[in-house]
């Protein structure tokens, strides 16, 4: 699967629009063949990456490669890449068919290899039988698979996915993001994924970015970044996670120093249970305790701070959940999970 | 008490649709399609060439005498140049509507707008006239091409049989220049309205996929625009056909179809033959009109 070298890098680079610094300075080697995310929320620079590396848009300052080659003054229509839509921006005036052969026609490829290949890109994304139909007669899905296959059908050595599956609903969103891991492991081409959605990205990323404000917070593996998250704003945006400092933090570890721990790395003790060596205990009060089927969430009051505890319902849940409130309950979590806080 | 006059209506849908549409209903029903309807059946009453009145039975007499050389001229002439007209105005308003609808932003475009818009809010036949002064032989294009000694070519240009004149304020070619002036922002209009709604992602998607602007042109944005650009050729196609001011300020003695249904109905006081000649313009933008309905074209008005 994973290929040699770099696929795509990005140097120091920069893009101004007026006093707007969209991209502030990212550095980001792609490895080729990998499953590559950027993850942030709007406004924090990651479509524009994607744009600089697409060639729809030129760095102010710092450059783009693509295996090793700089692309400065390289148009779109030169790159080895090639995009699949936010909004699929299939042209409404082709068939599917069409629109699929698009790529192949303008680079000249003849008619019955340019047939063969769109007939198989078709069969890769499961539409066989809709090539005669208008992109406006088709399901928000089907456009989706449409405008994979347009841009697959080119066999580009890069894959570039602007939020793809922003648009699906959800039961369709989780079907595609199993169907394009597979996709992108069977064909072995580098996917760079924009997506401000943190479980897609970590359900589907062999390496991840987290961008906040057009710059890079983060580089790792899923793992990495959720257990080990660099800075405040990766712990918060990327699934959810206590905060805990100052006054409170001396009292659990003895320091001073900031930390955060996740909301599922916390346990609650039983009245009697002794808790297990090198843990934090904390003792506290329920604010609230509020059912979500796969799990419970309690809010727990801990000498003024509020921290999220989330348990598994591995039996039925016992008794009323009102009855939790105001309930005196010790909070234990290994002390090494503590994740310090390095950034800002 | 116009609350309880709401309340009626509210229970009552289609009567308050009735009462909307009704009175703009009749207008259209009668006033307009009963005119057409009755200059339709004009047309199938004759002249009698010894009284010079108007007999007022059923015939093919005057659609026999549509038919004659010197009529179908009229109308071929008239159809010639409203093709050429739509052609130009297509041509020439293309790259204007392109740059407002692609790159003009704020001030630009809405500069551009107003310079297309303007001439509208003033008098069509000013306008005309303004041209017969440019283009006259003492105009200022004359002057101008005296100045930089290029007199020589607007002779030979006015020499060319069929387009030429004695001036350009008196020949087929200043007919041309005016027409397809006046009627301009009628194509610049749907044009960029067809451009506005092409989403930037298209033109991305297409050089992502391997043209080079060229090629998008070709492939993406003409086809979009092809609706916008059918729409405004109804515009420029239709008045063209109708029009008797422009080859009657600006042209020389040859007839077209708007004149001829004047000078028929007024001065020769025949209205059946009148009406025949409008029945030629009426049905070619019927097939027109339904051409550009299969296109799309309602779609960018």
């Amino acid at each position: 699967m994973a290929g040699s070298g770099t696929a795509v890098r990005l140097r120091d680079v920069r893009r101004q629009f007026g006093d707007v610094r969209a991209v502030d300075g990212v550095g980001l080697e792609i490895e080729d063949g990998e499953f590559f995310s950027m993850l942030g929320p709007s406004g924090s620079g990651k479509t524009t990456c994607l744009r600089l590396v697409a060639g729809f848009d030129q760095p102010s300052s710092g450059g783009v490669e693509l295996f090793g080659r700089p692309m400065a003054g390289v148009p779109p229509w030169e790159r080895d890449v090639n995009t699949v839509f936010q909004d699929y921006a299939l042209f409404p005036h082709m068939s599917v068919a069409e629109n699929v052969a698009y790529g192949l026609r303008v680079k000249g490829v003849a008619r019955a290899e340019r047939q063969a290949r769109v007939g198989a890109a078709l069969d890769m994304v499961r539409l066989p039988g809709v090539a005669e139909r208008r992109p406006s007669q088709l399901s928000g899905g089907q456009r989706q698979r449409v405008a994979l296959a347009r841009a697959l059908v080119n066999r580009p050595r890069v894959l570039l996915l602007d939020e793809p599956l922003g648009a699906l609903d959800l039961k369709l969103r989780q079907e595609m993001q199993a169907e394009l891991k597979a996709l992108q492991q069977r064909l072995g081409i580098t996917f760079l994924y924009v997506t401000h959605d943190q479980e897609e990205a970590l359900a589907m990323s062999d390496r991840l970015a987290v961008l906040s404000h057009g710059r890079v917070d983060q580089v790792g593996t899923p793992a990495e970044v959720y257990e080990r998250p660099a800075t405040a704003f990766v712990a918060g945006f990327v699934g959810a996670s206590n905060l805990i400092e100052g006054e409170l933090a001396r009292a659990l570890t003895g320091a001073s120093a900031g930390f955060t721990i996740r909301p599922e790395k916390i346990g609650l003790l039983p009245p009697a249970a002794a808790a297990p060596p090198a843990s934090c205990v904390a003792e506290g009060r329920v604010a609230s305790a509020t059912y979500h089927g796969a799990f419970t969430r309690y809010v727990v009051e801990v000498d003024g701070a509020l921290l999220v505890v989330v348990e598994q319902n591995r039996d039925a849940p016992q008794g009323e959940l009102a009855a939790w409130r105001g309930q005196p309950v010790r909070l234990a979590w290994p002390r090494a999970l503590n994740q310090p806080l390095s950034g800002p | 008490m116009t609350a309880r006059v709401a309340g009626f209506f509210y229970r009552r849908p289609r009567l308050g649709l009735l009462a909307l549409l009704s009175l703009p209903l009749a207008w259209l029903g009668l006033v307009y399609l009963g005119s057409v309807a009755a200059l339709l059946l004009q047309s199938f009453f004759r002249l009698d060439d010894f009284t010079g009145l108007v007999v007022r039975r059923l015939s093919l007499d005057t659609w026999r005498s549509l038919l004659q050389p010197a009529n179908l001229d009229i109308a071929r002439r008239t159809l010639v140049m409203a093709a050429l007209v739509t052609l130009a105005d297509a041509l020439l308003a293309l790259p204007v509507a392109y740059y407002m609808a692609r790159y003009a932003s704020g001030r630009i475009r809405a500069l551009l707008a107003v310079a297309i818009l303007l001439p509208l809010w003033s008098s069509y036949l000013v306008r005309v006239y303004a041209w017969k002064l440019i283009l006259a032989r003492e105009g200022v294009l004359n002057w101008t091409l005296e100045r930089l000694g290029l007199e020589g070519l607007l002779q030979v240009v006015l020499g060319l049989p069929g387009i030429g004149g004695p001036s350009l304020s008196v020949s087929p070619l200043g007919t041309f220049i005016a027409f397809v002036y006046v009627w301009l922002p009628y194509m610049v209009l749907p044009i960029q309205a067809a451009l506005e709604r092409v989403p930037r992602s298209l033109l991305e998607a297409s050089s992502d996929l391997g043209a080079p602007p060229r090629v998008t042109f070709v492939r993406v944005v003409l086809p979009l625009a092809l609706p916008g650009v059918v729409a405004g050729s109804i515009f420029t196609f239709s008045l063209t056909l109708g029009d008797f001011i422009v080859p009657g300020t600006l042209g020389n003695s040859s007839f077209f179809i708007g004149q001829a249904v004047l000078a028929h109905q007024g001065t020769a006081g025949n209205l059946p033959l009148a009406a025949a000649f409008t029945a030629i313009p009426m049905a070619i933008m019927g097939v027109y009109l339904i051409v550009a309905r299969r296109l799309g074209a309602f779609d960018a008005l």
